[in-house]
């Protein structure tokens, strides 16, 4: 059977008894966007909510991929039933991308004792001209993920060399990803760091520095006063599975923190705002594009390359029509 | 626009290196492709569990080390089991005399050493059928 044929309702269906063609059919079609993708959204939002949503975030090559596959393996193990998007940037050229965080997931999920590898899912995103470290996708695929009942969902942002991404506005817990001698290379965006991790991770921790990383990472989070969450600064080679646990824990331990002081709601909040901010952008631009091809709008563009009115001016006068 | 077409490229069996499978992958990735990379050792159970979640539109294998006649097959036959649908493309070392039998076996282009750039995107392309 096709699984290209079904609707939308159909997929659902079969996805929410666990088929995991039509899980990444859904996905799919999130990502195309569109009327499907739309409707996958209106159809996922009544049962979403639930999960756990993390994101991982850091430097090209800090080790989020190895970091994720372990907490992904470590929590299956448990017993959850874990979703995993992970973060490629698209060629600017071409539109093309290498996919490669999953090559650092599988094996550790396949191989744990305990983990069901049929209890973790893991979905490759390439960003498609998003900028920021994620996809135009992410919102609508931790939606799926979340009404499906995957709990948590963890969100493998793209490298950034500046944590400036903006994936606190996508997730309740952030776990920042930094090795020894991280603090050279991002001296100028330290304060940046500190808005939005809630965890750090200093990987790769059995080399040299990791110390000085930590106390480096110790330093600024003291700079910062005393806030009501002071992020943990967490020791890890995930390589060899060290410190992972830590991990785990300090994520649960952050989502007890986000629900008793009910910063959850407000995060969530910020979510679902910037998702309509996000969505409103796109309506808005598409009308600009109309507009500007309307009669009216060719005759101020006419009007503007005759010298008529100034660029400013056109814009007012069409702004009416938008 | 049109989805990106999406390719899972792995490699099966034990044997050394996969520098050819990541040239691949460049190519691919320069003709707009989105690749899902696996690299070295995998299983055909295991590639076909990513297809499923990728929802990949094709599996491009690397086979060096002599099973194409068996790995193949086991791969064509685990996609038909899931039903996925997708074709499978094999590279690497093929001898001439085997390129029929792997058709025949349902394989659905095989890609040998010689095979241009252009070609092994072109032929890649060629096997997924339009939606
Ligand atoms: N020495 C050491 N190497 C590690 C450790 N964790 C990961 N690595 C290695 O670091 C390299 C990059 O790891 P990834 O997990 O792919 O890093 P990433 O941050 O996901 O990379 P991008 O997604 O490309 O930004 C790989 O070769 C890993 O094997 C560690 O704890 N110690
Ligand atoms: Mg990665």
């Amino acid at each position: 059977m096709s699984l290209r044929s079904l609707t939308v309702d159909e997929l659902l269906d079969q996805a929410s008894k666990g088929d995991r063609r039509a899980i990444g059919r859904l996905l799919t079609l999130v990502e195309r966007g569109g009327e499907a993708a739309d409707q996958v959204a209106k159809l996922t939002h009544p049962d979403a909510g639930q999960a756990h949503v993390v994101g991982i975030t850091g430097a090209p090559g800090a080790g989020k991929s190895t970091l994720t596959g372990r907490l992904a393996a470590g929590l299956a193990a448990a017993g959850h039933r874990v979703a995993v998007v992970a973060i490629d940037p698209s060629s600017p050229l071409n539109g093309g991308a290498i996919l490669g965080d999953r090559i650092r997931m599988d094996e550790p999920i396949q191989t744990t004792e305990g983990a069901d590898p049929s209890n973790v899912f893991i979905r490759s995103m390439a960003t498609r001209g998003q900028s920021g470290g994620l996809a135009v996708a992410v919102p609508g695929a931790v939606r799926l993920f979340d009404a499906l009942g995957f709990d948590p969902v963890i969100v493998e942002t793209v490298g950034v060399g500046q944590i400036e991404v903006d994936i606190t506005a996508a997730t309740d817990t952030t776990v920042v990803v930094v090795t020894p001698g991280w603090g050279d290379a991002v001296q100028a965006n330290k304060a940046g760091l500190l808005e939005v991790a809630d965890i750090f991770v200093v990987n790769k921790a059995e080399r040299p520095g990791a110390s000085d990383a930590r106390r480096d990472l110790e330093l600024m989070l003291d700079l910062g006063g005393h806030p009501a969450w002071r992020p943990p600064i967490l020791m890890t080679t995930a390589v060899d599975n060290v410190g992972i646990d830590d991990v785990s824990a300090a994520i649960s331990t952050h989502l007890g923190h986000l629900r008793e002081s009910g910063e959850i709601e407000a995060r969530r909040a910020v979510r679902a705002r910037s998702e309509v901010a996000t969505r409103l952008h796109a309506i808005l631009l598409a009308r600009v594009d109309e507009t500007m091809a309307t009669p009216e709008g060719q005759q101020v563009l006419a009007d503007l390359n005759d010298g008529v009115v100034a660029p400013v001016e056109a814009a007012h006068r069409l702004s009416n029509d938008v | 626009m049109q989805d990106p077409i999406r390719i899972v490229l792995a490699k099966i069996g034990f044997d050394g290196h996969d520098r050819g499978l990541k040239v691949v992958a460049r190519l691919l990735r320069d003709a707009g492709f989105e690749v899902i990379y696996l690299g070295l050792r995998q299983t055909t159970d295991a590639v076909v569990a990513v297809a499923e979640q990728e929802d990949a539109d094709a599996i491009g294998l690397s086979i060096h080390n002599g099973g194409h006649l068996t790995l193949a097959p086991r791969m064509v036959a685990a996609v038909a089991e899931r039903e996925l649908g997708v074709p499978v493309i094999v590279g690497g070392i093929v001898p001439d005399r085997d390129i029929q039998a792997l058709l025949d076996a349902g394989v659905a282009a095989v890609l040998g050493p010689g095979t241009s750039g252009a070609d092994v995107v072109a032929v890649v392309r060629s096997t997924v059928a339009p939606e």
